[in-house]
């Protein structure tokens, strides 16, 4: 029955045997899908890349932001989230999650202004608080001529760059705005997304990394890899001591130091506007998401045993691209918390001692 | 024999009757299907919506607040980038599609006709996603550095047009994402345009011709008028085009929640809201005024459909009703 | 000579002038677009890119597991959109006539047809996504084949009309059942068109990003599993675009000029197809 012509027959074979073979390819290799904050992305990616290389699983990471990383692993669309913004102990319970720090970094202004070099511009909280509240709209106003008596600043209207998607490093960014300024507080607030009253708005760190390098006259926040990846101008920003520091893993690491981990509980811990001469005003750490009670619990595991890697064999990669590790006394204390908390469906801890990736 | 013969063709025809009857229902299933498809979407848009919908009401259209911390969402702003966007979109597009339609009909000679024709035809080709890197790319730029500074040095002073180049030349924006979309949907209304004047009968164009009408005054007195149906097709073919684009206006429309009578301002679009903030849309209000936007933008596209329909209805009805 | 057929003279001249530079306008931004495209692509048009997957900021790379993946995806869709489309059409043509089932069914189809791509990738979102509990490539398959669909069942319907009637009651003279003349005259001869309405809808979807990214996501690695979130060509250059890295805008621009070739080449070839079949009939 020659229904169809033989060339069409023939197209639809090839079609089918193209499918049959693209679906067999199932199980080529494992992977583990996460998703969320594009704050870590660089290093997560890299650590993605090396654990390929060593082990041959996939760690497929899609960098959407803070809130798509909260989102999808509450709509259970991928293996674990990751976010800035740590949730609070009720939002982990009612969700039925547990959080975990993976790695430090700090969040910096980066800014686009003729005859400024990376770290020369001086900044205090509350005058960026200012920049971005609206209220300081010109790079030649009083406040910044104060703060910057030997550069020369140009007459010329500020572009504020900021966050259009959900995201943790605009969680840590307002958390510290929101700190050292009450009118920020009280007009914008801390938040993943929030409502700017002025600027641009570009998608997650790489957008608003890409504005400030397009747009002449503009200032935004990113995370500092970001920054530094991109040779961008930073600035220096004023601490709680009064000492102007420029952001490295130094000062990334100074106002890591006095963190108490132990004393948090669900580790819901930010580290804006820490105490400490060398400290980073704005340094904050990431977290990672997963269920407490793990359906698929072998998923789980190769999860963790990524993480665990990252934690004793990453440190380097992370220096490289300025990032803090988190110490050992704190990934000790997050390991034992992924043996008492995660449970298979049938109550079994999913993660023994053996499993860690020494 | 006779007999024999009947039964045999009897049992084929039976066989063939059912097969009929298989394929017609196997056609009929799969041209229902679409309105499944349809009626799904309409379904699964206003349930998610209908939190949204509910708790802010018809005030939703005319809100221009989008607060995701405090859980204020109107949709003001998208809406508002969507229209002027579409709106630049076709103040461009139209008056070069018609020249583009002409100069394809009638001034341009017969060997030069199919190979631009083809050259237009591309344009709709360009996937939109190359249209948005290009425009934040190399567009965006030539626009900051040349022709925003030479707008608001014309027009930046006077006292209506000048509410529209306020603003620092960014290269983004609702300018660009206007000028972007225009180029966009060019070929759509140029390939009906140019297909619906060639149907124009040629005694119609040589009695004009006879009685001594310029080629210019046959195009604009005769062709136009026979085709206008066709012609308003085409329009609201590309702005139905023009409406629901997400990735080249994403690049360069400036992802801002913010109402501003100036072209150089970012603003926002429906899709580009969507596209930016549906996967982090964190808490179920945020996604469902999202999804309730997502409604929103088809309820514009049906309606703008349904008025193209309703007007080439009209306007066909009228004309044979002429003739 | 009077005034009056001066001017008229004048504006018709400046109009058709006009006409010329409008023309002009237009393909001015087709070369400087493709100008673009092609310059910037170029630069990474090497073996790695073709080899090599998508890379970590500052590593090399390529685009392989997105090449895979786009064609893997729309060939899915293809595969799933053609049929159920062909059959609309032939339902529209063949059976439904001028019948108010029919009319509305075209009317809808018209909708879907000018559909923003955005509204179907949450549609499938919502009822696929959230179902099966994570992204993957099937999903955006689908969402790419409900893209297609209106395109195929229109050009099909079209198609099919433009043969001949005569045609077709041969067929059924003969002795023939309706569906065996649907299927070995009508199809046969009304087969260049159709074919060019698949490659035309195929063009379409080559090109969409807003619709996989609430669908297919995309994948660091490469991945041939369908129901895994698959790279993708469009969402590979949405993010790299974005991005600040150097590294990552070339990759963008290679991959938007394979895009653009493949879209342009299968549109070429299908308005060659259609112009063939329009002028059989």
């Amino acid at each position: 029955m020659r229904i169809f012509s033989k060339r069409f027959k023939a197209t639809v074979t090839a079609a089918a045997m193209a499918l049959g073979l693209a679906a067999g390819f199932t199980h080529a290799a494992d992977t583990i899908n996460g998703a969320g904050a594009t704050f870590p992305y660089p290093i997560y990616a890299k650590w993605a890349e090396a654990y390929k290389a060593k082990t041959g699983v996939n760690m497929n990471y899609q960098s959407i932001g803070s809130g798509g990383g909260i989102k999808q692993i509450t709509a259970k669309t991928v293996d674990f989230g990751a976010s800035d913004a740590p949730l609070t102990v009720e939002k982990l319970n009612e969700i039925g999650l547990m959080q975990f720090p993976m790695v430090m970094g700090g969040v910096v202004p980066v800014l686009n202004l003729e005859g400024v070099k990376p770290g020369e511009l001086k900044l205090t909280g509350a005058v960026l608080a200012d920049i971005y509240l609206g209220k300081i709209t010109n790079w030649d106003d009083a406040a910044l001529k104060q703060l910057n008596p030997g550069l020369k600043l140009p007459n010329g209207k500020i572009t504020v760059v900021a966050r259009a998607d959900g995201s943790g490093t605009t969680f840590i960014f307002t958390h510290y705005l929101s700190g050292v300024s009450p009118g920020f507080k009280e007009k914008i607030g801390n938040n993943t997304s929030v409502a700017w009253p002025t600027g641009v708005s570009g998608k997650g760190n790489e957008g608003v990394a890409s504005y400030v390098q397009r747009l002449k006259g503009s200032i935004g926040y990113v995370e500092y890899a970001y920054a530094l990846q991109n040779k961008m101008t930073y600035a220096q920003l004023q601490n709680k001591s009064g000492q102007f520091v420029k952001p490295d893993s130094e000062s990334f690491q100074a106002a890591a130091a006095g963190a108490d981990w132990k004393g948090t509980p669900g580790f819901n811990l930010m580290l804006t506007d820490q105490p400490g001469a060398k400290s980073w005003p704005i340094t904050g750490a990431t977290f990672i998401l997963v269920y407490k009670k793990q359906e698929k619990a072998e998923t789980a595991r190769q999860v963790l045993k990524f993480f665990s890697w990252a934690y004793h064999h990453g440190d380097k990669l992370a220096e490289q691209l300025d990032y803090v590790p988190m110490p050992a006394s704190v990934v000790k204390l997050v390991e034992e918390t992924w043996k008492k908390e995660i449970k298979d469906a049938g109550g079994k801890a999913v993660w023994t001692d053996s499993m860690v990736q020494k | 024999m006779n007999i024999a013969h009947s039964h045999i063709s009897d049992a084929i025809s039976g066989r063939q009757r059912l097969m009929d009857r298989f394929f017609q229902a196997l056609t009929t299933g799969s041209a229902w299907l679409v309105l499944v498809i349809l009626g799904g979407i309409i379904v699964s848009l206003f349930a998610g919506g209908w939190q949204a919908l509910v708790a802010f009401g018809p005030g939703f259209l005319v809100n221009d607040d989008w607060n995701p911390v405090t859980e204020q969402f109107g949709a003001l702003v998208p809406i508002y980038g969507t229209l002027v966007s579409s709106l630049i979109a076709l103040l461009i597009a139209v008056p070069i599609s018609f020249g583009i339609a002409v100069f394809l009909t009638e001034v341009a000679p017969g060997w030069m006709r199919r190979p631009i024709g083809t050259a237009v035809e591309l344009l709709a080709a360009i996937p939109s996603i190359i249209y948005g890197m290009w425009g934040l790319f190399v567009f965006a730029p030539v626009l900051s550095n040349h022709v925003q500074p030479w707008l608001q040095a014309q027009f930046g002073d006077s006292a209506l047009v000048g509410a529209l180049f306020q603003g620092a030349p960014l290269g983004i924006g609702m300018l660009p994402a206007g000028i972007i979309l225009g180029i966009m949907i060019i070929p759509f209304i140029t390939a009906l345009m140019r297909d619906v004047f060639l149907t124009t009968p040629k005694f119609l164009k040589e009695s004009a011709y006879g009685v001594g009408a310029t080629q210019w005054e046959v195009i604009w007195n005769v062709v136009l008028p026979y085709t206008r149906v066709g012609a308003v097709g085409g329009i609201f073919l590309g702005l139905g085009r023009a409406l629901g684009e997400t990735m080249a206006v994403t690049f360069v429309i400036g992802n801002t929640h913010r109402l501003s009578a100036s072209l150089f301002e970012p603003g926002n679009s429906i899709a580009s809201t969507l596209a930016n903030e549906f996967n982090e849309a964190v808490g179920d209000m945020h996604t469902s005024a999202l999804i309730a936007l997502g409604l929103v933008l088809f309820m514009i596209t049906f309606i703008v459909l349904a008025l193209a329909k309703l007007l080439l209805l009209g306007l066909e009805s009228r004309d044979s009703a002429k003739s | 000579m009077d005034l009056r057929y001066l001017r008229r003279r004048t504006v018709n001249i400046v109009n058709l002038t006009g006409s010329l530079l409008a023309t002009g306008f237009g393909l001015i931004w087709l070369f400087w677009i493709l100008w673009t495209t092609l310059s910037y692509g170029v630069a990474a048009f090497d073996w790695n890119l073709f080899h090599l997957d998508t890379p970590a900021p500052g590593a090399t790379g390529g685009l392989a597991n997105a090449i895979v993946g786009s064609l893997i995806m729309v060939g899915l869709a293809t595969v799933i959109g053609t049929p159920v489309g062909i059959l609309a059409g032939t339902y529209l043509a063949e059976y439904g006539g001028r019948s108010w089932v029919a009319g509305t069914i075209r009317f809808i189809n018209d909708i879907l047809l000018s559909a923003p791509s955005i509204i179907i990738g949450l549609f499938v979102y919502e009822m696929v996504v959230i179902h099966m509990g994570h992204f993957s490539a099937l999903a955006g398959a689908i969402a790419l084949a409900i893209i297609m669909l209106p395109v195929v069942i229109r050009t099909t319907e079209e198609m099919l009309r433009l043969v001949p009637n005569p045609l077709r009651e041969a067929a059924l003279a003969l002795g023939a059942p309706r569906w065996k003349m649907i299927s070995l005259v009508a199809y046969r001869a009304a087969l260049s068109g159709i074919l060019t309405g698949v490659l035309l809808a195929v063009a379409r979807i080559a090109g969409e990003t807003a619709p996989l990214l609430f669908t297919a996501l995309s994948n660091q690695f490469w991945s041939t599993d369908l129901l895994q979130p698959m790279a993708n060509l469009p969402v590979v250059i949405f993010q790299f675009a974005m991005s600040p890295y150097p590294e990552w805008h070339t990759l963008a621009w290679a991959g938007s000029l394979l895009i653009t070739l493949s879209v342009l080449a299968l549109s070429i070839l299908a308005r060659t197809l259609l112009r063939k079949a329009r002028l059989e009939h």
